[in-house]
């Protein structure tokens, strides 16, 4: 058996990007993801890698940009008012075509709201939440291991269709401890960066090359006007939502409800799950792994099914909506929200028996 | 009119550097930008370094900068270059990486940029246009307007109410982290040979791997200004230039 160490998620992070061949890390200090900083200051200088401590997340997020222009792989990571600041260039990532990725460990919110966990940011990652339409795949990783190995994807997804990618995690799955196999994933030949602007004589024919956030209209190439970059643009997320939706279930074959839930949530649904299963009700999982592209295939095999659903997250109602939008009327969906934790504080968590409390009522 | 502004040069040929477009080019009559853009492509050429530069734009009229000079470049969010060539120096610290940005995206929108990239000491070069507005958006009030000057934004003259310039290649001489500071003008072809000297000496500087180097130019906004260009040589002589003097603030071989 494979050595493993013992680490919370938020130096999984950094445990992945390392096995993923990251470079550098730039970032700014906020609760709950300051492991994820401060492991990247410890371990990237001795590896002859690149730490910067930013003035701010928006420093941050641009140092990020720019790695990713010179075809460096770079990681970012920030929580709550962070993401805020950091929306400007997600976009301008988006535009550029620059593949870099950003963990995003979710806080309580709106504003500066509570520094403990939520799923608050759901509709802000995966609707885009910069400016201008653009969207960026989003991962949700439910544990350490999982962390770790979707840091990792992150990149290859990132280097796949050239945009930022999110991983979406929260205080829960971030500050847990649980063992970690650090071993490197190969997920396939990726296309060569010979589109970095590293300097016009380390380009194979001599030409400059131009990082664009303003493509389609600078006049540079590819794209000579901002219709030809629209037109890409809308073969290039239809692309990524028909290609990537990822996601796991648990006995939803026969179950006649199914908890729909992403990060901390889905692993107290699981718990839900085993505990109504026992009882003898038909209850399974369904957690997506990519929030965008949401997978909706499975929902609609599952529609078919006449299963009904009850979707569990850590907010007052974000990927719902989603669930609801695929389901359009043809079967139940409910909504178990964070209005059920089980003390009314910031640090109030949905348990399980809280969750099989609603199952119950709904079956 | 004095002797100075009245100066004529004859320049034949463009520098090889320089990208012609077909629509040509997009300034305004009378604007500096183009004169700079030229001592820009100069410098790399003289020095042999063009094919090793990254430039990094900033965004406002300085950002055509990179439609004309045929280097790789970079574009970035505006007032965010400084953190961009951040990290392009720092993954390649044998490349030559300079910003070109304007006075509103340098001190106002990038002030935290501008400040924190010099304090970091970070050995790349940030060149700042200053037109003493701000030219793409029509002529608002920039924080390098000067005291009674007339803007969109200022209509009656900026008042302290307004606020007061930023001397920008003086501020940042109290940094530690950098090494080189200066101010120079394209009005006429001693300044435009004073600038080819002060570019020459920042790009060198920047490979002595010492620090930051900073570079301020003056250049005229005849069509914001609402002058002529010639009107707009002899108000630069007459009030940005004693409001901005010209010359080195800062030319250190260490930091201690």
């Amino acid at each position: 058996m494979a050595e493993r160490i013992f680490v919370q998620a938020n130096e999984a992070v950094g445990w992945g990007a390392l096995s993923a061949d990251c470079m550098c890390f730039f970032g700014y200090p906020i609760t709950p993801q300051n492991e994820i900083t401060e492991w990247f200051a410890r371990e990237l200088p001795k590896r002859g890698k690149i730490f910067v401590q930013a003035q701010c997340e928006t420093a941050a997020i641009n140092m990020l940009y720019g790695a990713a222009s010179v075809g460096v792989r770079a990681i970012t990571s920030t929580s709550g008012p962070g993401w805020g600041l950091m929306q400007e260039t997600m976009s301008n990532g988006a535009n550029a075509e620059v593949p870099f990725v950003v963990v995003l460990v979710q806080r309580g919110g709106p504003g500066a709201g509570t520094t403990q966990h939520a799923q608050m940011d759901y509709i802000s990652t995966t609707k885009g939440g910069g400016q201008g339409g653009y969207k960026t795949p989003v991962l949700a990783p439910a544990s350490v291991q999982e962390t770790h190995d979707l840091v990792q994807y992150a990149f290859y997804i990132a280097d796949k269709h050239r945009t930022p990618v999110i991983v979406l995690t929260d205080a829960i799955v971030g500050q847990t401890a649980e063992p970690l196999e650090v071993k490197k994933l190969d997920f396939g030949p990726l296309p060569p960066k010979d589109w970095a602007a590293i300097g016009s004589k380390y380009h194979k024919d001599g030409k400059r090359v131009g990082i664009s956030c303003a493509q389609g209209w600078s006049g540079q190439p590819p794209y000579f006007t901002y219709q030809s970059f629209l037109e890409h643009l809308n073969k290039k997320y239809p692309l990524i939502e028909e290609t990537e939706q990822k996601y796991e279930t648990w006995q939803t074959d026969d179950a006649k409800l199914i908890c729909v839930a992403y990060g901390y949530t889905a692993r107290v649904c699981l718990e839900a799950a085993m505990m109504a299963r026992r009882e003898g009700l038909k209850v399974g999982v369904i957690r997506p792994i990519t929030l965008w592209p949401f997978p909706s295939n499975i929902i609609k095999e599952k529609i078919a099914q006449k299963a009904r659903f009850l979707v569990v997250e850590d907010s007052l109602g974000q990927m719902v909506e989603d669930v609801k939008c695929v389901v359009q009327g043809k079967t139940d969906v409910h909504f178990l929200g964070m209005l059920a934790r089980h003390q009314p504080g910031a640090g109030g968590m949905i348990f399980p028996d809280r969750v099989l409390q609603e199952v119950k009522k709904l079956l | 009119m004095k002797e100075s502004t009245r100066q004529k040069v004859w320049v034949s040929g463009t520098p090889k550097l320089w990208i012609r477009h077909p629509q040509g080019g997009r300034q305004c009559p009378g604007c500096h930008h183009p004169i700079f853009e030229r001592a820009v492509c100069e410098v790399l050429e003289e020095m042999g370094i063009a094919s090793n530069t990254i430039g990094v734009p900033g965004v406002g009229c300085g950002a055509r900068m990179f439609m004309v000079v045929n280097v790789d470049f970079v574009t970035t969010a505006h007032g965010r270059p400084p953190d961009v060539a951040t990290a392009v120096k720092r993954i390649y610290p044998d490349r030559l990486v300079y910003t070109y940005q304007g006075d509103g995206d340098c001190l106002s929108i990038g002030m935290g940029s501008f400040m924190s990239a010099a304090a970091r000491g970070e050995k790349f070069t940030i060149i700042m246009s200053n037109n003493s507005n701000y030219g793409t958006t029509g002529g608002q009030m920039a924080p390098t307007t000067l005291m009674g000057q007339k803007t969109t934004t200022t209509p009656e003259g900026r008042q302290p109410i307004h606020g007061y310039p930023i001397h920008a290649a003086e501020l940042i001489t109290q940094l530690k982290g950098v090494v080189y500071s200066a101010r120079t003008a394209v009005n006429n072809p001693t300044n435009y040979q004073r600038t080819k000297k002060y570019l020459k000496t920042a790009f060198q500087k920047q490979f002595a791997n010492l620090g930051l180097t900073f570079l301020e130019v003056l250049s005229a906004c005849p069509a914001d200004w609402h002058m002529t260009p010639l009107e707009s040589l002899e108000w630069m002589e007459q009030k940005m230039i004693p409001e901005y003097p010209l010359g080195e603030f800062k030319n250190v071989d260490k930091i201690e």
